[in-house]
């Protein structure tokens, strides 16, 4: 049973209880408990259930490595599943539940798993894809749906706010233990810009704990003089509870910091992503001990012995009061030294060294422990508890030679260094057999932009394990001299992969390797034995490795096993790739401040507010809000729209056509370069005239089309479609840039200054004469032209243009202008009956006079032949851009599918996108299909259906009736017509 | 709290300015009186600010209702070369911040190294989502958008104010 | 996410500021061309492991296009340079070979 020391624990304040809940029961801890210290003290061993077997687990561990003791956290808008235990802070009011233990943590029903656990070996998923369809379906799928999983998916959205922050340094230093402490002390030293973060609350790392004399102070004394130091540096920012997440190309790290995590207090950002760019990284992220494989080594009372150290001396929390310790090396032996001091009893170690005589052990026999060398353990025993352990010779198959009574065993395997951020970017590992550890091979460093190293390890992240190494190697990393501290003698750590080496069948089947994926022993071998040897295919056939740890702790005993059972060396084996994130990272915290009104950019017109008051319905273009129709009370969308497009061709309608692109193309080479752009000629265009054209890409398709205005000899002003402003701005640049750069000619987006206003209809050119100013007659202006002037005594230019058929006028203002401007002809025209119409009215009568729209008619595989747009391809021109392009024979095909308009016979709508049906089945056995639906609207000028579309030989088959799909109906037949439904004589704009 | 105000402006007068450098600069210092500007620096005489856009770009910021003149003064000074001058004083929006650390606000939404801005540098750079230019002034820094994003530059700032100190 | 330095500003800047515009120094082939080359120009590239020469736009700064020399596989950056040139000049070329060797 574990439980709360009287005393101890450097990191708790027992002045300050803490109440919280796990599973609904109340409990309490101390302000600095981890949510796993407090679950141990209140008695709380068993805290999960393991994924596969559902059998019950406890904590292993005491850091981020932990792969059992996940919970889930909070509740409603701030509930999130799969937390640590191990790393998440306590705080007033935390809730916490236990996952994958349905009905309860005490009875689960899925522990059957685990007596059916030799029908659910390695890569059991995978053999569940070889049976037959409905046995997937019906009994594995929802088998595994029910049993499998981690937490359960939030169901609310998340309650709060992230942030990032983009920073700067020469060395970011990664991990505050006393290796980091000691690298960045240095740089600083250097001059440098430093930023060192540390993923806990606290700096000092293991030191702190087990502590040392370094530079003859204790070092819990030396980390606080250097942190002072750190702290007064304005060339250093420290940052707690941060953790480096992954290190990317070119000094690119992001770390993640918890800003309220650790607080009952939830106001402001949750977290906050660092974006930092370093000269170099320092690794000083420290090491992992491993566990020992033996049977029963996942029974709750098993520990990391450096784990059952951290809980005893950090938060006063004894795991258990008779603690076997089982290692491999010298490092555990400071845990017997810990529990012996807090009073606790260690009935035995079992060292699988033959012969020892390091002055730890020494120390410890000293102290009347008594140690046995050459000894492991056979297998634990327990069910939801540790109650003692079977002995045997490590050299042996697991024949028992005595019986130890205990309640909790400490293990150490030895210690890995925590590699990631060395191995984000490319870094190369090397096997120290020496040590039994994969460490950074200095020789072969992950390379930044100018080819060299950026990446460095200090301390244990580079494979020093004592003190005395790791201030050594940190020194040296970043160039400076060590703090000084006495070298400790320690005896050399013995491999051992399995306990005991010569283990049976049985054994093995009850010896985990990946606890959070049930992963044992017995799998590894079995996917070696079925084929999958590389270390890759073996992580992904047994899962381990997988899932929220990553196998931080199982990674290197599997790949171990795996090599043993290869025949081959662990370098050989070699390790699975690492990839960031070092922990799992919150989705918010990565997208930062893209959330709600600000997840993307939202573009308004200067006539947006207008708008807005007067009930527009708002549909999204690119990144602008257009509105789509202004409908009135009672009103449906419909109604709206058609009452729009009815008022504009009888009366007055006005637009919001700011959203165009504007661009002003000026210089002495401009008319030549618009010439290569456009598919027709600019260059002879005349000052005060304007010209519709045609834009292609060099594979000949339309990329998008306007209104061309030549202001004098050297200028003109480019009309682009909304969506194409920018994307046409960079594709002149481009090719002024990097094509024709001797070529005189400017481009200047004037789209952002100015606003421009469609005023259209038969009443069009009384509210111009009533706010008057300029002439706005046929003769002074005629279709086609344009003029600067004044109406109602604003500069403004006057272009006679129209999109929809009627008499119509395009004013551009400037923009701080362009709202009065609006309001001033809302206002005169009320003699005019007038009305705002939005872009579905515009569609409409567009189409109803077979005016095409880029990205109704074209989707990037049309060229304008396609849509009968010959007239606006010059014949003169030796070249322009899409000309070469449009020479392939694929465009000069008879059949090709070509514009015509669509009428249906019973007067309906088409469906938007439908085909037009062909003849017959092609060779897959599917329908031949003869041509596709661009545009289809009900037109209420002509109240009926009205469409555009591409037809095989379109043009050549006026007349004729074809078929067209329907979703989940019968076909609709529809006539083959001319794409001008209404006035295709131009009579309405010839006023 | 944070004690950073954020001001949007009222419109400022802006002037386009493209061509080769050295007839930019003459024509910039005989109409402004402002020393043309070293790359990606800015310089300021009397209400007048000349800032280095591109290597064949500047902007000239000044008063709302002088930007007119001034664009007809550089036209002329400028009718015999190749260059290209353009009010655009409604294409902007500007914004004022003040108060302590605006720097930590605005290194929220810009991959902007603060330490290396010179004093007079006109820094281009993306603001979340959009483009945005940034320099200092004595009590602070100028932000810089289109128009029609000024809104949500004006949210992603008010949202990024540092809480708690 | 890489660091390249503009030489028409001089800043250098994180890949966010910039967009792609693939391999540089492509010749254009017009209405003359016959299909092969016109093929060429349009779709075939080098898509090199190693060395590749390719396009940037300081989209989000001065505006403008340059060119890197850049090891696609290392992430090494030889050098950027000026869009207005047909080939690599001297110097870049002499900063690969020289950065290859090493």
């Amino acid at each position: 049973m574990s439980r709360r020391l009287k005393t101890g624990g450097r990191l708790i304040d027992r002045d300050r209880p803490v109440e919280f809940t796990f599973d609904g029961k109340a409990l309490r801890g101390y302000a600095g408990d981890t949510l796993a210290s407090a679950l141990l003290a209140n008695g709380q061993r068993v805290m999960g259930r393991s994924f596969k077997y559902h059998r019950p687990r406890s904590v292993v561990a005491a850091g981020p490595e932990e792969p059992n003791a996940l919970m889930e956290i909070g509740t409603g808008a701030r509930f999130e599943p799969n937390q640590r235990a191990t790393v998440q802070p306590l705080w007033e009011g935390l809730s916490a539940r236990s996952q994958n233990a349905w009905p309860s943590l005490a009875f689960d029903v899925g522990r059957v798993n685990d007596l059916a656990s030799r029908f659910l070996p390695a890569g059991f998923y995978y053999k569940t894809f070889m049976a037959p369809r409905p046995a997937w379906k019906h009994v594995f799928e929802p088998f595994i749906r029910k049993a499998a999983g981690l937490g359960s998916a939030p169901t609310e959205a998340d309650a709060d706010r992230y942030e990032f922050k983009y920073a700067f340094c020469d060395t970011l230093v990664v991990g505050g233990g006393i290796a980091g402490l000691t690298a960045a002390l240095a740089a600083m030293r250097a001059g440098e810009r430093v930023i060192l973060v540390e993923s806990r609350a606290t700096l000092g790392g293991r030191a702190a704990t087990d502590g040392a004399e370094i530079d003859g102070k204790a070092a819990e004394d030396w980390i606080k003089n250097a942190v002072e130091a750190l702290e007064k540096s304005e060339s250093v920012t420290l940052v707690a509870r941060c953790e480096g997440s992954g290190v990317y190309d070119h000094g690119y790290v992001i770390c993640t910091e918890d800003l309220t995590g650790f607080k009952a207090d939830k106001s402001g950002p949750r977290e906050r992503v660092w974006r930092i760019r370093a000269g170099r990284v320092i690794a000083a992220t420290g090491a992992i001990e491993r566990p020992l494989s033996f049977a029963g080594n996942d029974i709750p009372g098993v520990m990391l012995a450096s784990a059952v150290r951290d809980y005893l001396l950090d938060y006063g929390v004894s795991p258990g009061e008779r603690t076997v310790i089982v290692t491999n090396n010298d490092d555990a032996y400071r845990t017997a030294k810990a529990l012996l001091e807090a009073g606790l009893r260690v009935p035995a170690i079992l060292d699988v060294r033959p012969e020892v005589n390091s002055p730890i052990v020494r120390d410890i026999k000293d102290l009347g422990v008594k140690v046995h060398m050459g000894r492991g353990i056979a297998r634990v025993h327990g069910n939801d508890a540790v109650t003692g352990v079977s002995v045997c010779l490590q050299a042996g198959d697991g024949a028992v030679m005595q019986e130890i009574r205990c309640d909790a065993v400490a293990m150490s395997g030895g210690w890995s260094p925590v590699v990631h951020l060395w191995s984000h970017c490319g870094g190369k590992l090397l096997w120290d057999a020496e040590r039994a550890m994969f460490r950074p091979d200095p020789a072969r460093p992950p390379t930044g932009a100018d080819g060299e190293g950026f990446v460095k390890t200090a301390g244990a992240a580079s494979g020093a394990l004592t003190t005395a190494e790791v201030l050594a190697d940190a020194a040296e990393t970043v160039g400076g001299d060590a703090p000084s501290t006495a070298v400790v003698e320690e005896a050399p750590i013995r491999p051992v992969w399995v306990m005991p080496e010569g283990a049976g069948p049985k054994l093995r089947a009850k010896m985990w390797l990946d606890y959070q994926n049930d992963v044992k022993v017995s799998d590894v071998r079995l996917a070696a034995q079925e084929g999958f040897e590389s270390v890759e295919h073996a992580k992904r056939y047994t899962t381990l490795g997988m899932a929220t740890d990553q196998g931080k702790l199982s990674n290197i005993n599997g790949l171990a096993v795996l090599a043993d059972r290869l025949d081959r060396t662990i370098p050989e084996v070699g390790t699975t790739t690492f990839r960031p994130p070092y922990t799992p990272t919150t989705i918010g915290a990565l997208a930062g401040e893209a959330r709600g009104e600000t997840f993307q950019p939202l573009r308004r017109t200067p006539m947006h507010d207008w708008a807005e008051t007067h009930g527009a319905y708002w549909e999204p273009v690119g990144h602008w809000r257009r509105a789509y129709c202004f409908p009135r009370a009672g009103e449906s969308h419909a109604d709206a729209v058609s009452r729009e497009v009815k008022n504009t061709r009888e009366h007055l309608g006005m637009l919001d056509a700011s959203t165009l692109g504007k661009l002003l193309v000026r210089g002495p080479d401009a008319g030549r370069f618009l010439d290569m752009l456009y598919t027709n000629m600019m260059s002879t265009l005349k000052p005060g005239r304007c010209r519709y054209g045609l834009m292609c890409d060099e594979n000949g398709f339309l990329i998008d089309d306007g209104v061309v205005a030549r202001i004098d000899e050297q200028t003109w002003l480019c009309h682009t479609t909304t969506g194409g402003a920018d994307r046409i701005h960079g594709w002149m640049e481009d090719w002024l840039q990097c094509e024709w750069w001797d070529w005189k000619v400017h481009v200047v987006n004037l789209t952002e200054q100015f606003a421009q206003i469609a005023v259209v209809g038969p009443n069009a050119r009384r509210v111009l004469e009533k706010l008057g100013g300029m002439d706005v007659s046929a003769e002074a202006l005629p279709f086609m032209a344009w003029a600067d002037g004044t109406l109602g005594g604003v500069d403004v230019r006057l272009y006679r243009i129209s999109f929809s058929g009627e008499l119509s006028y395009e004013i551009a203002v400037p923009a701080s202008r362009g709202a009065a401007l609006w309001s001033a002809l809302m206002e005169a025209g009320a003699d005019f009956d007038v009305m705002p119409y939005g872009t579905e009215a515009l569609h409409i009568m567009r189409a109803e006079k077979g005016f095409i729209m880029i990205g109704d008619e074209t989707d990037g595989t049309v060229v304008p032949q396609d849509l009968g747009l010959d007239w606006a391809i010059s014949k003169k021109k030796d070249d322009y851009l899409g000309k070469r392009g449009q020479m392939r024979s694929e465009f000069h095909k008879p059949d090709r599918w070509k514009l015509v308009g669509l009428e249906t016979l019973d007067g309906t709508a088409l469906e938007d996108g439908a085909y037009a049906i062909g003849e017959g089945t092609n060779a897959n056995g599917q329908t031949v299909v003869q041509g596709r639906v661009t545009s289809t609207y009900h037109s209420p000028t002509l109240d009926r259906g009205i469409a555009m579309g591409l037809v095989a030989r379109g043009p050549e088959r006026m007349g004729e009736v074809i078929r067209f799909t329907r979703i989940g109906q019968e076909p609709q037949e529809a006539r083959i017509v001319s794409p001008v439904f209404f006035d295709p004589e131009g009579e309405k704009a010839n006023v | 709290m944070s004690d950073i105000s954020i001001e949007a402006l009222p419109p400022v007068g802006m002037i386009a300015l493209r061509g080769e450098m050295g007839s930019l600069g003459r024509a910039v210092e005989a109409v402004t009186d402002c020393a043309p500007p070293e790359q990606r620096m800015s310089t300021r005489s009397g209400d007048v600010t000349v800032m280095w856009m591109a290597p064949d770009e500047m902007l000239i910021v000044c008063d709302h209702g002088a930007a007119g003149a001034l664009a007809q003064k550089l036209t002329a000074q400028l009718s015999d070369v190749f260059a290209t001058v353009v009010e655009v004083s409604d294409a902007r929006q500007v914004f004022d911040l003040t108060g302590a650390d605006v720097e930590a606000l605005l290194s929220k939404l810009m991959p902007v190294d603060f330490d290396r801005l010179g004093a007079t540098e006109v820094r281009r750079t993306r603001m979340a989502q959009v483009p945005a230019a940034l320099w200092r002034h004595s009590g602070g820094y100028h932000v810089m958008c289109f128009r029609s994003v000024a809104g949500y530059a004006m949210r992603l700032m008010e949202d990024a104010r540092p809480v708690g100190g | 996410m890489l660091l390249l330095t503009c030489p028409n500003c001089g800043l250098t800047v994180e890949e966010t500021e910039l967009a792609p515009g693939g391999e540089a120094h492509l010749t254009r082939f017009g209405p003359a061309s016959g299909d092969a080359e016109f093929e060429a120009y349009l779709f075939l590239r080098d898509n090199a492991k190693g060395v590749h020469f390719e396009r940037w736009c300081h989209a989000y700064g001065c505006g403008k296009w340059f060119l890197a020399a850049r090891d696609t596989a290392t992430l090494q950056v030889f050098g950027t340079y000026s869009a207005q040139t047909k080939e690599p000049p001297a110097e870049i070329l002499e900063s690969i070979a020289k950065g290859r060797a090493t």
